[in-house]
């Protein structure tokens, strides 16, 4: 049991009432969702429904205005948050990678947990080599970002941010700056995570994927949740307009 | 009669002595420091005087400019504001200005210490110290604005990145920004300290004895010697210069990164 109460049976990230706005534009107009340990959630919806903006505020790259976002019972938008904490639990996945030009794959993968860790540098490798070859890049090691395709550096982001040994990961659109024939293989890579029992969030557009890795799917739009359930029943029993509009569109 | 020279101290010789009889015949071409060893000296204290500036002046600003330029990202809005302050004065008056009122002005102020014969009193800055202070906070201003540049071409989202991988501020701009900013910098940085290198001639209104201080009052001495320090100001100038872009160059290849920014 965490110091502040927090039992795995609770869950691991829990979003009540959350309200964001950027100036005048209200982004999201009160949030609410739960996800449980090892739960594999894809929120899904249009452009500009706030979904990206959701997911940033779990890991406090953005502020909120109203409501409240925990994980592991702890909350994020506390102003005398350790983020450093925080951030431990949590790792995240961007859309455009965002891997260190300047260093190589490895150095990439190795460099939060020995700077901020202060794990020692041997161990950090080991670890690090080991999730390289689990994201299947063996060989690639040594390099730099500009030298691997873009599922590639994808690929190291996500071995990356597992290597901080994070409880939470969070997948931002990362496979919308994908050609179509890479998208594939980072899919591959995030459902075997998910399998492991890496509790996930993912921001999607991938709506096959979501079907079939996603314990639960959450369409937003204009700022609130419209509708949500499993997969089996969300893509063959929507029942608002709007969310069966959306998935004529897409499916 | 040039057989009588042999190895290198011969060699010397010769040149010596082509040149003192050049001085003979073409009396505006007296290149006496190559003859006269008191002469020779004199431009080779002011060459080392020159490096010395150029060396520390350069080293300073460059840490002005990188210190400068993370404080301008700081949260505090008056930080900023002496920041700003700084690079607009530094920036938008004459370093010889700057030179003059360093040493005139604010060398009044400065303690003073006793010299080791116990009676004459020294500043306890140098000229040549305020000439290395005064001409680094100079370059520093523009650098400060250089590694700015650098930085705002760092994208939002490779710090997002470092950010959300729990880098504190500073490590972020020690490990991420700053190594990629001095990249895109360097072209910039590069023509600064070429200007900085150029501007160290300015100290001479301060009396620091550094090569132009030198060569100019050799041919206040030797009136005949004119033209030729006038050449060798060229020449060394373009040498120093010239090695220094050298020396940027081949730091910028060497921190090429494989696949980015080509």
């Amino acid at each position: 049991m965490a110091a502040n109460g927090w039992t795995p049976d609770q869950p691991i990230v829990s979003i009540r009432d959350v309200h964001k706005s950027f100036g005048e534009l209200e982004v999201l107009k009160g949030v609410s969702l739960d996800v449980m340990k090892g739960e594999v959630i894809c929120i899904i919806g249009p452009s500009g429904s706030g979904k990206s903006t959701l997911i940033r505020c779990v890991n406090a790259l953005n502020d909120i205005q109203a409501g409240s976002i925990t994980v592991e019972g702890q909350e994020v938008h506390d102003p005398n948050l350790n983020k450093l904490e925080l951030r431990k639990k949590v790792g995240m996945v961007f859309q455009q990678y965002n891997l260190f030009p300047h260093k190589t794959a490895i150095e990439n993968v190795m460099m939060a947990p020995v700077l901020v860790l202060k794990e020692p540098k041997a161990d950090v490798e080991t670890r690090a080599r080991a999730l390289i070859k689990k994201v299947r890049l063996e060989g690639k090691e040594d390099s730099y970002p500009g030298e691997l395709s873009g599922g590639q550096q994808q690929r190291v982001a996500i071995a990356r941010s597992l290597a901080m040994q994070p409880d939470v990961m969070l997948f931002d659109e990362v496979t919308a700056a994908l050609d179509p024939e890479t998208v594939k293989e980072v899919l591959v890579t995030i459902k075997e995570l998910a399998q492991d029992g890496m509790t996930c969030i993912l921001v999607t557009h991938e709506m096959g994927f979501a079907r079939e890795v996603a314990d639960h799917i959450y369409f937003t739009d204009r700022g609130v949740i419209v509708e949500h359930g499993p997969p089996a029943t969300f893509f063959k029993e929507a029942k608002d307009p709007r969310t069966k509009e959306f998935l004529s569109q897409i499916l | 009669m040039a057989p009588r020279f042999f190895g290198v101290r011969g060699m010397l010789e010769g040149i010596r002595s082509f040149f003192k009889e050049l001085a003979e015949t073409h009396p505006k071409w007296n290149f006496i420091y190559i003859y006269d060893p008191v002469q020779t000296e004199r431009v080779l204290d002011g060459l080392w005087m020159t490096i010395q500036l150029s060396v520390f002046c350069v080293i300073l600003s460059v840490i002005i400019g990188v210190v400068g330029a993370w404080l301008q990202g700081s949260p505090h809005r008056w930080v900023r504001a002496i920041v700003q302050g700084y690079i607009q004065f530094f920036r938008n008056t004459p370093p010889l200005i700057q030179l003059l009122f360093f040493y005139f002005a604010l060398g009044q102020f400065t303690p003073t210490i006793t010299a080791a014969d116990g009676w004459t009193v020294e500043p306890i800055i140098s000229n040549v110290g305020w000439a290395i202070i005064s001409l680094s906070f100079f370059a520093g201003a523009f650098n400060v604005e250089i590694f700015r540049a650098g930085i705002e071409a760092v994208p939002v989202s490779t710090q997002e990145a470092s950010e959300s991988l729990g880098m504190s501020r500073l490590q972020t701009y020690i490990y991420i920004v700053l190594p990629l900013a001095f990249r895109v910098s360097l072209p910039a940085l590069n023509n600064n300290l070429v200007n900085l290198v150029k501007t160290t001639t300015q100290a001479i209104v301060i009396a620091v004895p550094e090569l132009l201080y030198q060569l100019v009052s050799m041919y206040n001495d030797y009136s005949t010697a004119q033209n030729a320090c006038m050449v060798l100001m060229f020449v060394v100038y373009i040498t120093l210069v010239g090695i220094l872009v050298l020396g940027m160059n081949r730091w910028e290849r060497a921190m090429r990164i494989p696949g980015y920014g080509t």
